[in-house]
């Protein structure tokens, strides 16, 4: 692993090459695997993600969406978010925190560059009767102007992007001046035990959980790698701030499994 | 380095690249996990084949290894491990084998093959055998099954499967068969589990002791011949009738 990140950065192969779990690969290639991973996880999505967090990630994403406070009247892109966890919970923040009679002039779009992911999103919004727009779409290139959002969320969805900081720039673009920007995704764990513990069930428990409820291994293989190889919370912060946020804060979640970013577009 | 050690429950390093196509590489303790959730699933599950086959694969290796000696001292067993011919719509000619003659071997695979509504091509690939070559022993069991059923005289409903899974288990020793003989009857309802018990499943054991091991036929070479010479030949005993039933659950 260290000698392969060694050579990259040595041989320049730094800006041509990214990782597919632990996996070189070209740029090209991650983004269409990335694909081929999501259009296979589409329909166990929900159901995984309850077996392998044993429904810790509801509490994670309330509390995101908490700490987040959306109102009636706020305008919110949803990015990476496919089956719907997000905007389905800030709708419903939206409509408990509105005033009787007060004119709901808030708007969600939930953007995913996976047709079968935003699938299944729809279909859950049917079922639940709630309406939101599902718009399909590359973080790294959004199909809306700028200054249109007063809210940029994107959840476990920012680690599978290509280029992370093109991600970010794009973010800060769409936003509007005093907009914000959240982000909640798998992160560091810095005390040694847990870490141990973690990495045990990471790779022992997921890729198993993976098959046996889905049959497909290779994405959940896909998954407990991609986590390892996102920047640390303090790195990624920077990377944040580079993108020009400020008041960037960063908050983590049972010991940094996941964590909260936050930053603010003020110029 | 494809894992890394982890305090002292993660076994130490296993092979970096794939041994075959397809190769996923586990510990054993993963393989262990992969066996119990699959053995479980299946039973209460009959439907996903997915399992089944997982539980076999992740379970087998020995008897995979009894199976691969079977073959090597039998002369046509040695020709197919070395050959290692492979039975789907690439390799062997479907349309070419419903031309025969009625009552050999390829026609009658190909009558039973519509009959049950499947194709040789939905057998799943073999993903956690770490040895290349147990893993072709393995996949030769799957792509024979069908044949085995034939041969049998057994059809695809959880009754035949049954039998099926008994018969292989005496002649594979492998866990999921012998499990699946075991533990198939109790999702058999009352009266299909008193045909089992009192025709079948004494058919299955009389087959699994006595007739030869089906993995020593290279049935690529005997489409032609009639299917009940070949049972002759592999001394198989009278195929029980399997009454026509309603609600026989179908997996």
């Amino acid at each position: 692993m260290a000698l392969r990140r060694v050579l990259r950065s040595s041989l320049g192969f730094r800006r041509y090459s990214t990782h597919f779990g632990y996996e070189t690969v070209s740029e090209n290639e991650k983004g269409q695997r990335v694909g081929e991973v999501f259009s296979n996880v589409a329909e166990y999505y929900d159901l995984m993600n309850d077996a392998m967090s044993g429904g810790i990630h509801r509490v994670w994403k309330d509390y995101f969406v908490n700490k987040m406070s959306p109102r009636s009247d706020t305008r919110l892109l949803d990015v990476a978010g496919g089956t719907g966890d997000i905007a389905f919970r800030c709708l419903r923040h939206m409509k408990n925190s509105a005033l009787p009679d007060e004119h709901q002039s808030g708007e969600i779009i939930v953007c995913d560059i996976n047709a079968e992911m935003l699938k299944v999103g729809e279909k859950r919004a049917k079922q639940d009767g709630l309406e939101l727009k599902w718009v399909q779409g590359n973080a790294e290139e959004l199909p809306f102007p700028e200054n249109s959002f007063d809210v940029y969320s994107i959840a476990y969805g920012i680690r599978n992007v290509t280029r992370i900081q093109k991600a970010l720039e794009e973010a800060f673009r769409v936003l509007k001046v005093g907009g914000r920007f959240m982000c909640l995704e798998f992160s560091d764990v810095q005390n040694p035990i847990i870490n141990d513990v973690y990495d045990w069930y990471s790779f022992n428990i997921i890729p198993v959980t993976g098959k046996l409820l889905s049959g497909d291994w290779k994405s959940y293989q896909y998954l407990v790698e991609s986590i390892r190889q996102f920047p640390k919370a303090d790195d990624f912060k920077n990377m944040i701030e580079e993108a020009g946020f400020q008041e960037v804060h960063y908050e983590k979640l049972m010991f940094g499994v996941s964590a909260i970013h936050s930053g603010f577009k003020l110029k | 380095m494809y894992y890394r050690p982890i305090g002292v429950l993660e076994e130490p390093v296993i092979e970096s690249k794939p041994a075959y196509d397809g190769h996923i590489q586990t510990t054993k303790f993963q393989k262990f996990l992969l066996g119990m959730g699959s053995g479980i699933l299946a039973l209460t599950n009959p439907k996903r084949g997915d399992m089944v086959a997982l539980m076999g694969e992740s379970t087998g290796e020995c008897s995979l290894k009894y199976m691969q000696s079977c073959m090597s001292n039998d002369p046509t067993g040695r020709r197919i491990l070395a050959d290692q011919p492979r039975i789907n719509s690439a390799t062997v000619d479907l349309d070419e084998l419903a031309k025969l003659p009625e009552g050999t071997l390829g026609h009658e695979y190909i009558r039973f093959l519509n009959e049950n509504g499947i194709h040789p091509d939905d057998r799943l690939p073999v993903e956690f055998v770490d040895d290349p070559s147990l893993a072709y022993v393995m996949t030769r069991y799957r792509e024979i099954h069908d044949l085995v059923h034939l041969l049998c005289g057994m059809p695809t409903n959880m009754l035949g499967e049954v039998v099926v899974k008994v018969v292989e288990g005496l002649q594979t020793r492998l866990p999921m068969c012998v499990l699946g003989g075991l533990g198939g009857p109790i999702r058999l309802g009352p009266k299909h589990r008193n045909i089992y018990f009192t025709t079948h499943f004494p058919f299955a054991v009389q087959t699994g002791l006595k007739a030869k091991s089906f993995f020593n036929v290279y049935f690529e070479e005997e489409w032609e011949t009639d299917l009940e010479e070949l049972r002759n030949r592999l001394n198989i005993p009278k195929i029980p009738q399997t009454p026509k039933l309603k609600n026989v659950h179908k997996t």
